[in-house]
């Protein structure tokens, strides 16, 4: 058993969690009221969208969900753009009850829940990189080593392969996770914030240079969409390890701080230095 | 006979549903319990100061755009023509009837008619408008400084908001109302505008005359505005919030 999560490390990760899913759920139900994105400083209905979620009534029978990407047009009845909602009636909303905060169309009180958690995961992003570059735990933990790097080809297989690391391995990331880590930390969870402030018209006047480094406001709530769809896809990914490398251990790590670590094969066979 | 087919949507859907489902009873019971809300809400607070804070040494003014970046496509939301005779009446006399009325707590209480708001000095920017809903679009308008009212009129001590009373009933929820404080009243870019885009206010745009608060939200920005109230409160407005919209959960503070 190694020590390997401080208290600092684990409390910021788990309030993280709760920050990260209450953002996502209640940012749904924000798209939800204007559920299309634009490239640009300006877009409206009639302009080109880039991206929507609508509801086609049709003549004879239940509307159709559709979800456009670009110029590729995907049927998503039942899910987005017309679903059954809580109460058992057709809803023609974007993105369906289960996954929105409130649960009914209320953008008023999904603002609340946004911003009230906008400004927790600020303090608490805060407390973790002071804390993280103060204790070195970025510099000794997170900062792929030379030697790291030279065994990416390595890592990949063992990724693709689902071999777990044993013994000294198991102690460190290994270089995918660290640059994972790195990625959402300094570039994608940033970048929520940037994009987020991005669309404030407050802000906006003390530094007009900030949506213009995306494209425009409207570009900016599109990179925000996407940089929050892609944090969603490290999260499925980071789940999805924690359970292939053994939920228990990982889980009572990440509350207590304690991991237990694989021996090292002792058969010899394909062993290393 | 029916069969329920376990499709991989289904599953997909049952077992995302299932771990969101149990954080948003959860959140959905903690804003039911009294305060909860009122809790979220606080983040309001930390909003205002931190922009006055940095917006109150500088004062910037909202980006302005070229006349090449006015949207063909801009979209009048809320009340598109307000309903009752005396709305229609001032239209169809083109709006040589209409008075705006500036008073409360200040020591000469004003009644313009548009001509005479038409000759004070005026200012006309190209701005980007904002929707709450998410959407943008750019306008260019031409208006009378709220500050300009405020000097005429002379501002009593002790005021601290601006009460802006319109002639639109929404949602049959009641007369719509805004109100900003004194630090965005007296921003060079707070306008009462009478035209937009060179032409004179559209109706669906709050003709005869709409304010415009660049560095807010476009429900900040009211039209048909009939009368403006210098106080030292709204809290005996509507349900006392400060708006129309914040009367049904919106933030006062439509910075962000």
């Amino acid at each position: 058993m190694i020590y390997r999560h401080t208290p600092t490390v684990r409390l910021t990760h788990w309030i993280n969690v709760l920050c990260i899913a209450i953002l996502l759920m209640s940012g749904l139900q924000i798209f939800n009221a204007h559920p299309r994105l634009y490239w640009g400083n300006t877009g409206n209905e009639g302009d080109p969208a880039i991206f929507e979620i609508y509801a086609e009534e049709q003549l004879e029978g239940p509307p159709i969900g559709w979800t456009k990407i670009g110029n590729a047009l995907f049927d998503t009845t039942g899910v987005m753009g017309v679903f059954t909602d809580v109460d058992g009636f057709l809803s023609g909303r974007a993105f369906p009850y289960w996954i929105t905060l409130p649960s009914t169309q209320n953008l008023a009180e999904g603002r609340r829940w946004h911003f009230f958690f906008a400004w927790l995961f600020v303090i608490n992003g805060l407390i973790y990189l002071v804390y993280s570059f103060a204790r070195r735990h970025f510099q000794r933990d997170i900062a792929p080593t030379g030697a790291d790097l030279r065994r990416i080809g390595r890592t990949i297989l063992d990724h693709l392969t689902f071999t777990r690391a044993r013994g000294q391995e198991a102690k460190r990331y290994n270089v995918l996770q660290k640059l994972t880590y790195i990625a959402v930390i300094f570039v994608l969870l940033p970048l929520m914030i940037l994009t987020g402030l991005s669309m404030s018209p407050g802000a906006n006047s003390a530094t007009p240079w900030l949506p213009e480094l995306f494209g425009g406001r409207q570009s900016a709530r599109t990179v925000h969409f996407i940089s929050a769809s892609l944090i969603i896809l490290f999260a499925i990914v980071h789940v999805f390890e924690v359970f292939i490398t053994g939920f228990f251990n990982e889980m009572r790590s990440m509350i207590t701080g304690w991991f237990a670590v694989r021996p090292e094969r002792s058969n010899g066979k394909g062993s290393k230095p | 006979m029916t069969r329920k087919l376990l499709t991989r949507r289904t599953a997909l859907t049952g077992l995302v549903g299932g771990g969101t489902g149990l954080l948003l009873s959860g959140c959905e019971r903690v804003a039911q319990i009294p305060g909860a809300l009122s809790m979220l809400e606080s983040a309001e607070v930390l909003s205002q100061h931190t922009q006055r804070a940095v917006l109150g040494q500088i004062r910037p003014l909202a980006r302005e755009y070229q006349r090449s970046d006015i949207s063909k496509n801009f979209k009048a939301n809320g009340t598109t023509r307000p309903e009752g005779p005396e709305y229609a009446q001032l239209a169809m006399d083109g709006f040589s009837s209409y008075r705006l009325k500036v008073d409360g707590m200040v020591a000469r209480p004003l009644e313009l008619s548009l001509e005479q708001i038409r000759g004070l000095p005026s200012r006309t920017q190209i701005t980007r408008h904002d929707c709450v809903e998410g959407w943008s679009a750019i306008g260019e308008w031409t208006g009378v400084p709220v500050s300009t009212f405020l000097q005429m009129a002379g501002v009593g001590n002790g005021s601290r908001y601006l009460i802006f009373h319109c002639a639109d009933n929404l949602l049959g929820q009641g007369f719509y109302y805004e109100s900003i404080d004194l630090v965005d009243a007296y921003h060079p870019q707070t306008i009462m505008a009478y035209a937009m885009n060179g032409e004179a206010l559209p109706i669906p745009h709050g003709a005869p005359l709409r304010l415009r608060v660049e560095r807010q939200l476009g429900y900040k920005m009211a039209k048909y505005v009939m009368r403006i109230e210098v106080a030292d409160s709204f809290a005996k407005m509507g349900r006392g919030r400060g708006g129309f919209w914040e009367d049904l959960g919106y933030e006062w503070y439509a910075g962000i």
